[in-house]
């Protein structure tokens, strides 16, 4: 008998759609930003993975955390005091960590720092402890009006930005050899990203929380490149695939009384898991079809 | 076009305090073969950089088609040594070429019909029509360098920069590659600048072997610099130069003592 109200507490606070229709009307803006969130940080991370910088976000984030925790204790804007410390990590890892080796030795460094620095500034912090948490798992439902504007600005800017750089990003990602023989001003870009990524990730640690923004930033990008090579096609689908998950996980998360975070990593995560089969699927499709098109070829040179 | 397409004139270049080459003259024909060869670290790959526009050079002066080198210029391709495409590279073997063509402009790539028959076309006559829609991260070394061959022949260039483009491929890509590099060089008067620390492959290509060592340097047939001599005498110690049938070794080549590792090499 007990056990059973349990459950019923259980899955209620999990997912509960009584007054929906009401509370979605709350939640409005919150939707928004969450979609243009996983849209932009979709496409981001497809540059994420191509430039191998998955951990780059994450220690960016950690310092995102610091800046915003610092913020709070000090009575500033919590956005621009993450604002602030993700685009300082971003510059130190793209001025001192340009070879792969170096930038992750540097992240490794950063990455407790901020964290402690973080959790040094909360627990002086005397508020609501409610806040303090909301920093680390996430907290969208709880950011106001004028500063959803914000982060629907910055995502914005983002997103402009990187549609310009674009062909040269690309270039300077899969083939920076040849991209720096053809003139592309690869350390123009590699800051210039550097920035985006810093931005983007403030705009994440606001929505999903510091630890969580690897789901948004990383993870969307990570299923795209499972089912397709193609240029076109992985942006689109990592565009579709943070997009669903980010306003699934507002959707289902507003009628319980859960953070939206795991709902967020959750989905992102089935994603992946599926893009994972699938391209797993293809790809034995593909290596049977790969073997006699091998032979005609080298058939074709020698004959 | 009668002058010359690439003209090296008393060009010097140090790195590190230690002279790479100094007092260097080549002048490169349209149509012409140029193979760089030496010993790691004799500057071959600073000469790439420096006609890339990537390294100033200390003296001297790099004349292409009559006017100095610069970073990015459209008249040069590149083709980089084969190196491994991560598997989840989102790159097909079509867009590696179409990078060659337009990857250096801003902006966001629209389709057009003729970008598409201009790198269909590409990917053709580099034989790469059987593998053009796979995902670069599951073709073979040959295969990604035959594409590499296409992208850089994209942009029409007057002038084809190799760096070690063979090595790390089996005998028979390696001709495959080498000829396709040859064809390009004879169909469209490319002029060919290709840095290798093994001949073999491309002997029977190079109209001028040009040999850089201690700081010295010799160009000129291959014939008449791949000698015992001619390599004694720049590296100041005894040096075989053996011919067995159509491939040539050399033996003996001494490592120097401010040699460290390959840099600059």
């Amino acid at each position: 008998m007990m056990s059973d109200v349990l459950a019923t507490d259980f899955w209620s606070s999990i997912f509960n759609f009584s007054d929906y229709g009401r509370l979605l009307v709350l939640v409005q803006n919150s939707i928004i930003a969450a979609a243009i969130l996983g849209i932009v940080g979709g496409l981001i991370g497809v540059f994420v993975m191509q430039r191998d910088m998955a951990f780059a976000v994450h220690g960016i984030s950690e310092l995102s955390f610091a800046g915003a925790a610092g913020a709070l204790l000090f009575g500033a804007n919590v956005v621009a005091g993450s604002l602030v410390g993700s685009l300082l990590a971003a510059a130190i890892i793209g001025v001192l960590g340009a070879r792969a080796r170096d930038r992750n030795s540097i992240i490794g460094v950063l990455m407790p720092f901020g964290l402690g620095l973080g959790i040094l500034f909360l627990a002086l912090y005397p508020g609501r402890s409610g806040n303090k948490f909301g920093l680390l798992t996430g907290q969208i439902l709880s950011v106001d009006i004028p500063q959803l504007g914000v982060l629907i600005g910055i995502s914005i800017v983002v997103l402009a930005v990187l549609l310009v750089i674009w062909r040269p990003l690309v270039f300077d990602s899969v083939d920076p050899d040849v991209a720096m023989a053809r003139g592309v001003p690869a350390g123009m870009l590699s800051i210039v990203f550097m920035i985006l990524l810093g931005l983007m990730v403030a705009v994440s640690v606001q929505i999903i929380g510091a630890l969580l923004v690897l789901a948004l930033l990383v993870t969307p990008a990570a299923a795209a490149l499972r089912i397709s090579s193609s240029p076109v096609v992985v942006p689109l689908l990592a565009m579709l695939f943070g997009f669903v998950s980010a306003v699934g996980g507002v959707l289902l998360a507003i009628g319980g009384s859960l953070p939206i975070s795991p709902y967020v990593t959750t989905l992102s995560f089935l994603i992946y898991i599926g893009c994972r089969i699938a391209g797993r699927i293809k790809g034995s499709r593909l290596r049977r079809r790969r073997e006699p098109s091998a032979r005609a070829a080298t058939a074709g040179v020698t004959g | 076009m009668t002058g010359p397409i690439l003209d090296i004139r008393q060009a010097g270049l140090k790195l590190g305090g230690r002279t790479l080459w100094s007092g260097l003259d080549l002048s490169v024909k349209p149509g012409e073969f140029v193979a760089v060869l030496g010993a790691n670290g004799s500057g071959k790959t600073s000469l790439l950089r420096a006609i890339l526009g990537q390294l100033p050079i200390d003296s001297g002066e790099i004349l292409l088609q009559g006017r100095k080198v610069h970073r990015g210029d459209r008249a040069i391709g590149y083709i980089p040594q084969q190196r491994i495409m991560p598997a989840g590279t989102a790159l097909r073997g079509r867009d590696l070429v179409s990078l060659g063509l337009d990857g250096h402009r801003w902006g966001v790539p629209w389709p057009s019909r003729r970008s598409r028959e201009k790198v269909d076309a590409l990917v053709e006559s580099v034989g790469a029509t059987a593998y053009a829609d796979l995902p670069v991260g599951v073709l073979s070394g040959g295969e990604q360098q035959r594409l590499r061959v296409g992208q850089a022949l994209a942009s029409d260039p007057a002038l084809l920069l190799c760096d070690e483009p063979l090595s790390s491929l089996d005998l028979h890509h390696q001709r495959g590659v080498a000829e396709l590099i040859d064809k390009g060089l004879h169909e469209r008067g490319t002029a060919v600048v290709f840095v290798t620390h093994d001949i073999n492959p491309v002997l029977d290509m190079v109209d001028t072997v040009l040999y850089l060592a201690a700081g010295k340097f010799t160009s000129g047939p291959p014939e008449e610099v791949l000698r015992s001599d001619v390599l004694s005498d720049m590296y100041g110690t005894e040096v075989e130069v053996i011919h067995t049938g159509n491939r040539v070794f050399v033996a003996g080549v001494p490592e120097f003592p401010h040699h460290h590792g390959e840099v600059g090499a």
